[in-house]
Order: C-alpha cells, then sequence, then structure tokens
C-alpha cells in the first residue's frame, strides 16, 4: 500500500543538520551566525549525543600548560600518530584552528579547569608532545555538549529532537534534503533544504565491545554512500585500549586515557610494567626507557621522556591484547590500570567520573587498587571522504565532519583530536554550507516523490511483513561475527570469512520483523539500523582486506609491519553501477614541502625553531 | 525461579492509559536495570520503549522510577536489590508519558530557553583569567547530566504541577551557575525570583538525594540564590543603596533574551509546515 506523499508533514529549512553531537551543533551555529534558517535534527534527545561521553579533552596547541607549544608541534604529533596517511591540509586546518575553537567556546560559557595564572589548563595525553587536553576533570564532552547547546538555544536554530534518517533525496546531482521519521509517533517527515550537514558519528555498533551507544549505527555512512558519496580509510577503527572488561554488563564501557595521562600505570598479572617492552623504533627517541624516568616526567622534569604507558592507542591497545594472550593477563581478561599511588584526593578531583564509575559499577575504589581494562571498539577513524576545506562530499551539497567525515585522522586518531575535530570542522561545514548556497544561488531543489516513495517502502517493510527473525538476533550475530573475524589482530581468513558472513546478514536484514506498532518502537529502530551496520562492516572489511601491511589501527597478523608503498595510498569505498560496494586504491597526492618538513622534523628540529 | 532470573515489572501503555506487565528473564553478575530491560526487549517484548544512550551514567537518558524512587537505570545494580526481588519501572511521574518508560520532557528544554545566555565582556588580550577556586563552585553545577530526575523529585513540580511557577531545581542551578560565574554581566536576581519562582523551593533538598552526580543542589546552589534575592529586595541596606543608585552594575536579564529563543521542537509538538 503506497503512502500518500502529499500528507507527509514537510519542515524545510535552508540547511539541514542531522546530528547534535559537538560536531553538528558548531556547524548549525555556524549556519544560523551566516543568516541560514537552519534546523538540526537528532536521534536522542539534544544534548545526549555521543559527545558527552568523551573524558580527557580537547587538544589545542593553547601553549598554555607547557609555552614551547604550537600548531607545528600538534601537527606534527596528529601526522605521526596517523602514521602519515592523514590528509594533510585537515591536520593544518586543525592544528591551526584549534586554539580558536577553544577560546570561543570559553566566550560561550565554558569553564575548563584553570592554571595557576587562570588559564585553560591543559594536560598530557597519548602521543601528544606536550601537555595540550583542554579539560573539565574527565567529563569535558559533557562540557562542550552543554556548551554547544546553550549556545544554540539562544543562535535561533531549529531542533528537532528524536527523529531519525531514513535516506537521502536528491535533485540530479545536488542533495535535496532527507525522509526521517518520528520516534514518537512512527510518522515520517520530509526535511528538506538546499544543503544537508551530516554529523552523525561513527558505526561501533557492529562490533561486540564498544564503548560506543545505540546510536553509533553508521547512518551518515549508509545515507550518503546510498546518495553516490564515498567512503574512505574504513580499515581504521580504533580499539580504545582501556575499557572496562568486569563486570560482564559494562564490558567496555570507555577508562579514559585521562587516567594514563595522570600517571595511571599498566601491569599484567605478574606485576612487570610491560609497556617498556612494547616501544617501537621510531617512538623510542621519545620515550622513557626506565620507570625511574618516567617517575621523573609525570613529577614535571622537563628533561625527562614520556612514560611509555602514553604511546598511541593503537600501540598500546595492541600490547594489552598481546600480554592477555600470552596468558599474562588479569582474572577477567584484561591488564591492571593502576592510579593508586597518586593523592586520593587528585585523584577524585581530576578523575571523578572514573571514581564513581568504578565504584558504583564494579565496586572497586580506584584510589585504593588498580582497575582492570582491556581493548574496546571506540572510534572510526575512516568515514564520508570529504573537501578538507569546505567538508563537501562527492555528492553536491551534502557535507560531513567530526566523526562520520574522514581525512583527519589518518591510520589512528590520538586522544584529544577529537573534540578538537568536531569544532575546527563543524564550524568549517557550516562555512562551506554557506558558500555552497550562494554559489547555487539560493535555489530550493526539486522534490522527486517517486525517491520518497522508495524510501518509504523499505522503512515501513519491517512493520507490514507477516513475520520473520527478530532484528536483536541478527545484530547481535553481525557483532560478533565482526569482532571474531575483524577484530584488532586481522588476517586474509578471518577477513573474508566476516564478508561471507555479511553477505549473508544482508540477505537476513531483508526479512527481519518489527512487532508491533511504529510509536516508540526500539524493534523497528533496530531493524532500520542493520543496513548501515552491514555497510560499514563490509567496508571495514573490504578495505582491511586489500590493504596488505599493518598501519595504526590496522593491524594483521599476515602483513606485520607498514610497507612504504602502502603509505601512498588511501582506501576509497563507493556503491557500484550493479549496487555491489566497489573498494579502490586512491593515490595521496603530494604534501606541500614546507608541511613535509614540518612533520618529519625531529623534535629538537623544531623547538630550536630551525623549522 | 532459579537464582539466575529476575523478574521485571514494567509499565506498559501511552498517554491514554496502561499496565504493569512482568517478564522474567535470565540474568548475569553485576547486571543494572537497563541490562534487564534490555534483555526483555531481546526476549519478550521488543517494543518495550525506553530510553538510553552511554549506558555509564554520563547522559542522562535512562531516568525512570525503579522500584518507587527516581533513578538512572544504567546505574542501579540488580544486586541492590534481594535475589528474589521483583524489579518494578515507570516513567517519571512529574512528566506526561509518551510510551513505556519514555516520557515528554520537552518542558524542561522550554525552560532553559527562557534563561539569558551567558554574557561575558570582552575576552582580554591572552585570553579569560579565572582562578580555580572561583570556578570550583561552578563547575560542581555544570556536572548536571540533565537527567531531570530532580525535576521529577520537586515537590512543586510533581505534586503541585506548578510548572507555571517554579523552573525546579536543574534550572535553578543552571542560574546559579551563570550569576556566579566570574566573566557574566548579566544581573539575573529580579527574573529568578519574578520569572523563575525561587521562593517556591522550601528546602527539603530531596532533589539533591537523587542527584546522580552527588550536585548539592539545594545548599549550594538553591539556597544561595535565595539568599541573594532576599538581600536585594527585602535588606534595608540594600534597598537604600539601590536608590541611591549604588546597586547592581550588572544587565537586567530581561534585556538580555533579546530575541525570542526558538524554543526545541519537543517530542511530539512538530512544528507546522512551511
Amino acid at each position: 500500500m503506497a503512502v500518500d506523499i502529499s500528507e507527509i508533514q514537510t519542515i524545510t529549512h535552508d540547511v539541514l543538520v542531522v546530528g547534535a553531537g559537538g560536531a553538528g551543533l558548531r556547524a548549525a551555529i555556524e549556519c544560523s551566525r551566516q543568516g541560514l534558517d537552519t534546523g538540526v535534527v537528532c536521534k536522542s534527545l539534544l544534548g545526549k549525543a555521543h559527545t558527552v561521553m568523551a573524558e580527557g579533552g580537547a587538544a589545542a596547541a593553547l601553549g598554555n600548560a607547557d609555552p614551547r607549544d604550537s600548531w607545528k608541534f600538534h601537527f606534527r604529533d596528529t601526522m605521526r600518530g596517523g602514521k602519515f596517511l592523514n590528509q594533510w591540509r585537515m591536520a593544518e586546518l586543525h592544528a591551526k584552528e584549534a586554539p580558536e575553537r577553544i577560546r570561543e567556546l570559553e566566550d560561550w560559557g565554558a569553564v575548563f579547569d584553570r592554571t595557576k595564572e587562570g588559564l585553560i589548563n591543559q594536560r598530557n595525553f597519548g602521543g601528544h608532545r606536550f601537555p595540550r587536553l583542554a579539560h573539565v576533570g574527565d567529563r569535558t564532552g559533557l562540557e562542550l555538549i552543554r556548551t554547544l547547546q546553550d549556545k544554540g538555544v539562544h543562535s535561533g536554530i531549529s531542533v528537532h529532537m528524536e527523529c531519525s534518517g531514513l535516506g537521502l533525496l536528491k535533485d540530479g546531482d545536488r542533495v535535496a534534503g532527507m525522509v526521517g521519521y518520528w520516534r514518537e509517533t512512527g510518522r515520517f517527515v520530509l526535511l528538506r533544504a538546499k544543503a544537508v550537514i551530516f554529523a552523525t558519528g561513527g558505526f561501533g555498533k557492529a562490533w561486540q565491545i564498544t564503548s560506543n551507544s545505540w546510536e553509533y549505527t553508521g547512518d551518515g555512512q549508509r545515507m550518503a554512500y546510498h546518495a553516490g558519496a564515498e567512503l574512505m580509510d574504513m580499515e581504521f577503527t580504533q580499539f580504545h585500549p582501556t575499557g572496562m572488561v568486569w563486570p560482564p554488563s559494562v564490558k567496555g564501557v570507555l577508562v579514559t586515557e585521562g587516567v594514563r595521562g595522570e600517571g595511571g600505570i599498566l601491569r599484567n598479572s605478574e606485576g612487570k610494567r610491560f609497556m617498556f617492552g612494547y616501544i617501537p623504533p621510531k617512538f623510542a627517541a621519545e620515550t622513557a626507557d626506565t620507570e625511574e624516568e618516567a617517575l621523573r616526567w609525570l613529577n614535571g622534569d622537563k628533561e625527562a621522556r614520556r612514560p611509555p604507558e602514553l604511546l598511541t592507542r593503537d600501540e598500546v591497545a595492541r600490547s594489552i591484547y598481546n600480554e592477555v594472550k600470552q596468558g599474562r593477563g588479569s582474572p577477567h581478561g584484561g591488564v591492571f590500570l593502576d592510579i593508586s599511588h597518586r593523592d586520593a584526593d587528585y585523584v577524585k578531583r581530576k578523575l571523578p567520573s572514573m571514581y564513581h564509575q568504578f565504584k558504583e559499577l564494579a565496586e572497586v575504589d580506584i584510589t585504593k587498587e588498580p582497575m582492570e581494562v582491556g581493548p574496546t571498539f571506540h572510534y572510526a577513524m575512516g568515514g564520508i571522504r570529504v573537501d578538507a576545506d569546505s567538508q563537501m562530499t562527492k555528492v553536491p551539497g551534502l557535507f560531513a565532519c567530526g566523526e562520520c567525515a574522514a581525512g583527519l585522522h589518518g591510520a589512528n586518531r590520538l586522544g584529544g583530536n577529537s573534540l578538537s575535530d568536531l569544532l575546527v570542522f563543524g564550524r568549517r561545514a557550516g562555512l562551506g554550507a554557506k558558500e555552497f548556497i550562494e554559489q547555487t544561488e539560493g535555489r530550493m531543489p526539486a522534490l522527486d516523490e517517486a525517491q520518497v516513495q522508495q524510501i518509504l517502502d523499505w522503512a515501513r517493510a519491517p512493520l507490514m511483513r507477516e513475520a520473520g527473525e527478530n532484528p536483536y538476533v541478527l545484530h547481535d550475530e553481525i557483532r560478533a561475527s565482526m569482532t571474531r573475524n575483524v577484530g584488532i589482530w586481522r588476517d586474509a581468513e578471518g577477513m573474508s570469512a566476516g564478508i561471507e558472513d555479511l553477505q549473508k546478514f544482508r540477505e537476513r536484514a531483508k526479512a527481519v520483523k518489527a512487532h508491533g506498532t511504529s510509536q516508540y518502537n526500539p524493534a523497528w529502530s533496530e531493524a532500520l539500523d542493520l543496513d548501515g551496520l552491514i555497510i560499514c562492516a563490509e567496508a571495514t572489511a573490504r578495505a582491511g582486506l586489500l590493504r596488505e601491511e599493518s598501519r595504526g589501527a590496522h593491524s594483521r597478523e599476515d602483513f606485520q609491519g607498514e610497507r612504504e608503498e602502502w603509505g601512498k595510498y588511501n582506501i576509497v569505498i563507493r556503491k557500484g553501477a550493479d549496487g555491489a560496494m566497489e573498494v579502490e586504491k586512491v593515490e595521496r597526492k603530494a604534501p606541500p614541502a614546507e608541511l613535509e618538513t614540518v612533520a618529519r622534523a625531529t623534535l629538537e628540529q623544531l623547538e630550536s625553531g630551525d623549522v | 525461579m532459579s537464582s539466575k532470573q529476575r523478574t521485571l515489572r514494567a509499565w506498559r501503555g501511552d498517554a491514554a492509559g496502561g499496565e504493569f506487565r512482568e517478564y522474567t528473564v535470565e540474568v548475569g553478575p553485576g547486571m543494572v536495570v537497563l541490562d534487564l530491560i534490555h534483555e526483555v526487549q531481546k526476549e519478550h517484548a521488543p517494543d518495550l520503549a525506553c530510553r538510553w544512550n552511554c549506558k555509564a551514567g554520563k547522559c542522562g537518558s535512562c531516568s525512570m522510577e525503579i522500584n518507587g524512587k527516581p533513578k538512572l537505570a544504567c546505574m542501579t545494580r540488580l544486586g541492590d536489590y534481594a535475589p528474589d526481588e521483583t524489579i518494578t519501572v515507570q516513567p517519571l511521574k512529574a512528566f506526561p508519558v509518551i510510551r513505556d518508560l519514555a516520557t515528554d520532557v520537552s518542558w524542561n528544554y522550554r525552560q532553559n530557553a527562557r534563561i539569558a545566555p551567558f554574557t561575558p565582556g570582552p575576552r582580554p588580550e591572552g585570553g579569560h583569567r579565572m582562578m580555580q577556586k572561583d570556578v570550583d563552585r561552578i563547575q560542581e553545577f555544570r556536572k548536571c547530566i540533565e537527567c531531570f530526575l530532580c525535576q521529577d523529585t520537586c515537590h512543586v513540580l510533581r505534586n503541585h504541577d506548578r510548572k507555571d511557577r517554579f523552573v525546579g531545581p536543574r534550572f535553578m542551578i543552571r542560574i546559579a551557575q551563570l550569576e556566579m560565574h566570574p566573566l557574566d554581566t548579566v544581573d539575573r536576581i529580579e527574573q529568578t525570583r519574578d520569572d523563575f519562582g525561587s521562593g517556591y523551593c522550601n528546602i527539603t533538598k530531596c532533589c539533591t538525594e537523587v542527584c546522580p552526580e552527588h550536585i548539592n543542589i539545594t545548599d549550594n546552589g538553591i539556597i544561595p540564590m535565595k539568599e541573594r534575592v532576599v538581600d536585594r529586595f527585602y535588606d534595608p541596606v540594600t534597598i537604600l543603596l539601590n536608590k541611591l543608585g549604588g546597586g547592581s552594575k550588572k544587565r537586567p536579564s530581561r534585556e538580555v533574551v533579546a530575541d525570542e529563543p526558538k524554543a526545541a521542537s519537543p517530542a511530539g509538538t512538530h512544528p507546522p509546515a512551511k
């Protein structure tokens, strides 16, 4: 039975922003500042987006905690952390613009922790040469989202809460809007706009152990992919080294890197501080090699090098995994993370939510005893391919920013670079949308009812069919398969098996049944999410299979170590004309000489001002 | 019933009415009430409506009433109850039910929009300077995750339904945070009394008791705001000073909310098509 399109509610804006985390809100604020009528849709209530989960801080070379810091160091750290697979221009813009984005937040009401001089304080984090993360205890993401939310409330933005995206509409090549549905009523809504900005986050819910919430089902990646945009770097999925491992119900919940930034020590079941045994040659010159030196660093000795616990996330996650595999794990299959050597009041002040999280969920007092931690799927470096300056995708008028976009982080993201990413590129996406609307003379794209009908038919199918499989069960199977086949360590056999599984899951997803009505029905939502999960999972496996090397977060048992040749390529994924997924190696452009010099410089060269 | 089973008694229904239904599922070690709900969704009631996001007490989505108490389902462990005790969950009472455990909390978002935004002076060269000891107290209020459990338990909102007069504890601490911010230039006292209803709170501290972030809502937020109102309007010395022109130099908050902000479109009240 067809739906009468004219009966469907229509909302029109100049710009439609999809997602209300840090990137979406920052984009919307910028659009509104540029005089555009701006609407934001979000799946949850305003202020609940995944950004609230960010704990450690936002990286920006403010130079408050160490005046030696500058954009060049931040840029160099980001490129090295990303194993030189980042988009050079994005890493440059990010390092240069992050400080002003942070100061601007303070103008809007954010209250960061202070230095002794009363400036924004900065903390140490993995892979960052200097203390660089503006933070508020271990709840920086909450501070960021609440600040943007309160700013947005007075910026004339229309927020449409608990509204999920179903599919993009196009007018010829360009984007024309999105079909969505109100979770509360199950009614459909046409959101027409001259430009659409995706800020939809990641897709960690395709894995079993993850720090991601139910929202992380690859919605933006899915809709962009079907609309003809490209995905890039999908093989790079970040496993955060420290998630909770016990009790089972909280397995995967994030334990902030801030614990290690504040001096937290990793030990195995033999009591050995094992990270000293995993320092890769390229970081050896910048990493402490004795416990004595690591302690001096913690006590503020500027000549001392950083403890190995603060190596980049990919290195630490693999090391923990290996320790457990070698039989030196903790009772519940993790390792020990200990901060109890620091003053109890200090720990409670700097890591209050960690203290409560362990106390209330695991009955562990982290000021007295070690935590048990292990790797958890945390972040997707890959996502929708965008232009570095404007954030526009291959589809004219469609923009992407934040986690759903690719490019800034390359093969591995540094902690703290996500919150600053949201701010820098959220704003840039807003400016990009403004420019696009001007170039197209403010014309509202036409509506093609056939496209709407097609999306509605797809969305209604799980409700309409007589019987079918339970979508929750299928989702669990996807997660189990990805964890088994496309986990921290990968090989050709596993990834091929994963791809094979996914083909079967795709067929089964076409026959799931959501019982009940369309009103606030989580089973229906679960059924609709399967397509995005399967697309993102398949893209990860296919790109991972093609990349025959280990780089950053992509670790292959059958191809260990970086291969120089592969440093020249990013892997791009698109939907082929026949509907099948196409995977392509795309050669990277040579960077400007100046940037290359900065990125490859030694610390001494940068510190002496020679570069 | 084996010791590894647990019965959930969940309110099912919508604005038209509803009833409690019981579901029994297998449970594992360390499980929280939200896990129990997810198990019930998987096994028995896939359409059981319930909000959640972070599952770590950081987003404030899964607020509900558990065995009669306003709580976050993700931070309430089954082990806190006797092994054979039935877990009863129902939607927040102070807000209209949408379906099952999800309520329409849009009123809260409209209150936030009424509060004049943070308005600092110009940023000095090198950035704003504030000492940690001067921001400690407002950082406490900024821990708020907007779970609205304090709003749910507040007598003024819950029992007397005076949402027309009082913004509730959540927004009293939001106002307190702005009022106590070292950089803010807005005078919020008059509006706190007249528009936000500070006088309605009779400091029973129930809000503080249910706060999952352990914010001292009453002692550190509401009482100081009440004192500022009293000092301004009922202290003879201040009244005299004000008459002589020596009072607050800050701009009145009503002037600051110049253009009526567009309220977040509440779940359920969809904005009309243009």
